[in-house]
């Protein structure tokens, strides 16, 4: 089973598709999410967004905002996303 | 009766001019609005998640965040106008600043206090040429509002709503902008921002189990503050998304039928040039013939 990931910027969708593990840091700390997490909704902090699908993830600077976890779809939302960190496929998933 | 052909010229040339300028800015707002309409369904995932969190916030949690309480009585409204910074698009504007207008009036017949908050130089205008006090205008950005921008506008409309109303604070946030429904139609529309009204249902959970219980974190309250003015933020930033596209639409209308007009006044005005010209050659030659006979009926009589 996969999650369903959607990583949305305020003017454009950023990622979306299925990934097996994210990663993000809320307010509370790093926290990760894989298949079957319980319903959450968090707010994000200043920091990384790494989402891991298999050689087609991405890794990303994001400026605050939420995250929801709902049935294994995750949706991470921030004003300002700053796709980077090494991943070769950050442009995929479009 | 020469003057009169060397005018029509000059009139010809300067009506083809502006309708080469009229033409050009037809094409330029064309192109533009494609780029507008993708603006708007770019930001519509961003809209469609923060919608999706607020209401699974609001089902799960009690909500009585300061944003979605109804005040019990309202002295001080809020009424932001998005307007555009240029003209030459047709009524586009007064028909925004009518509607504000006529909600105005509203409002102050049920006992508000009526504070303007405007956006788009033209808005301005039409407040300052009547000497009315303005609470706060943005300008600069309407044709191509950026996410800034409606952070800027939410960011005072959240901060305006959370102070107490005797402080300088508001009760109530009412918007007027122009949606977009298609490239003919375009119509001012007015909503409540504040109080919320958090619409949209959760998606009915799968499964048959019940709706999910969130877990938030780090607490139910401080997810709905940051949620709320995230929420105000972006619908204002859809609706002044929407007001560009409607913006640049009812540019290219005037546009097209300025350059259209244009073209029916060179077509009238080649018309009379032509008459012109005919009847002063006509005159020519009779003023020769009458020349030619008086000379020939001068030479008989001798």
């Amino acid at each position: 089973m996969a999650l369903q990931v959607e990583l949305v910027a305020a003017d454009r969708q950023v990622w979306s598709g299925e990934a097996t593990m994210v990663r993000a840091r809320t307010a509370d700390g790093e926290i990760g999410i894989m298949a079957g997490h319980e319903p959450l909704l968090a707010i994000l902090g200043s920091g990384e967004v790494v989402i891991t699908a298999g050689g087609n993830g991405i890794t990303a600077h994001v400026d605050g905002g939420f995250l929801s976890v709902d049935h294994d779809t995750v949706t991470l939302v921030a004003e300002s996303v700053q796709v980077g960190g090494g991943s070769p496929a950050t442009q995929s998933g479009h | 009766m020469a003057g009169q052909l060397r005018a029509y010229r000059r009139q010809i040339r300067s009506v083809q001019a502006t309708k080469k300028i009229t033409r050009a800015m037809e094409l330029i707002a064309a192109s533009r609005i494609v780029k507008a309409q993708a603006a708007v369904r770019a930001s519509s995932p961003y809209a469609r998640a923060l919608t999706r969190a607020v209401s699974a916030a609001a089902a799960n949690s009690t909500l009585d965040h300061p944003l979605v309480t109804e005040k019990p009585n309202v002295r001080r409204a809020a009424l932001v106008l998005l307007t555009s910074d240029r003209g030459l698009a047709g009524a586009y504007s007064s028909n925004v600043l009518k509607e504000g207008e006529r909600l105005a009036a509203t409002l102050r017949e049920e006992g508000k206090e009526v504070l303007p908050y405007l956006v788009g130089r033209k808005a301005a205008a039409f407040y300052r040429f009547r000497r009315r006090d303005i609470t706060a205008e943005w300008a600069g950005f309407t044709d191509k509002p950026a996410f800034e921008n409606a952070k800027e506008i939410g960011d005072r409309l959240v901060a305006d709503f959370a102070t107490d109303e005797a402080e300088g604070g508001v009760d109530e946030i009412h918007v007027v902008y122009t949606h977009f429904v298609n490239m003919v139609t375009q119509e001012p529309r007015v909503i409540r921002l504040a109080p919320l009204e958090v619409v949209e249902g959760v998606e009915a959970p799968g499964d048959g189990d019940l709706a999910p219980l969130y877990t938030f974190e780090p607490s139910a309250e401080d997810v709905l503050d940051q949620l709320l003015p995230q929420y105000v933020t972006s619908r204002i930033f859809n609706c002044l998304l929407l007001a560009a596209a409607s913006e640049l639409a009812a540019r290219q209308r005037a546009m097209k039928s300025a350059t259209d007009n244009a073209e029916e006044l060179v077509k009238n005005l080649t018309r009379l040039a032509n008459n012109a010209r005919q009847s002063e050659i006509t005159q020519e030659i009779t003023e020769i013939v009458g020349g030619a006979d008086a000379l020939a009926s001068a030479g008989s009589a001798h």
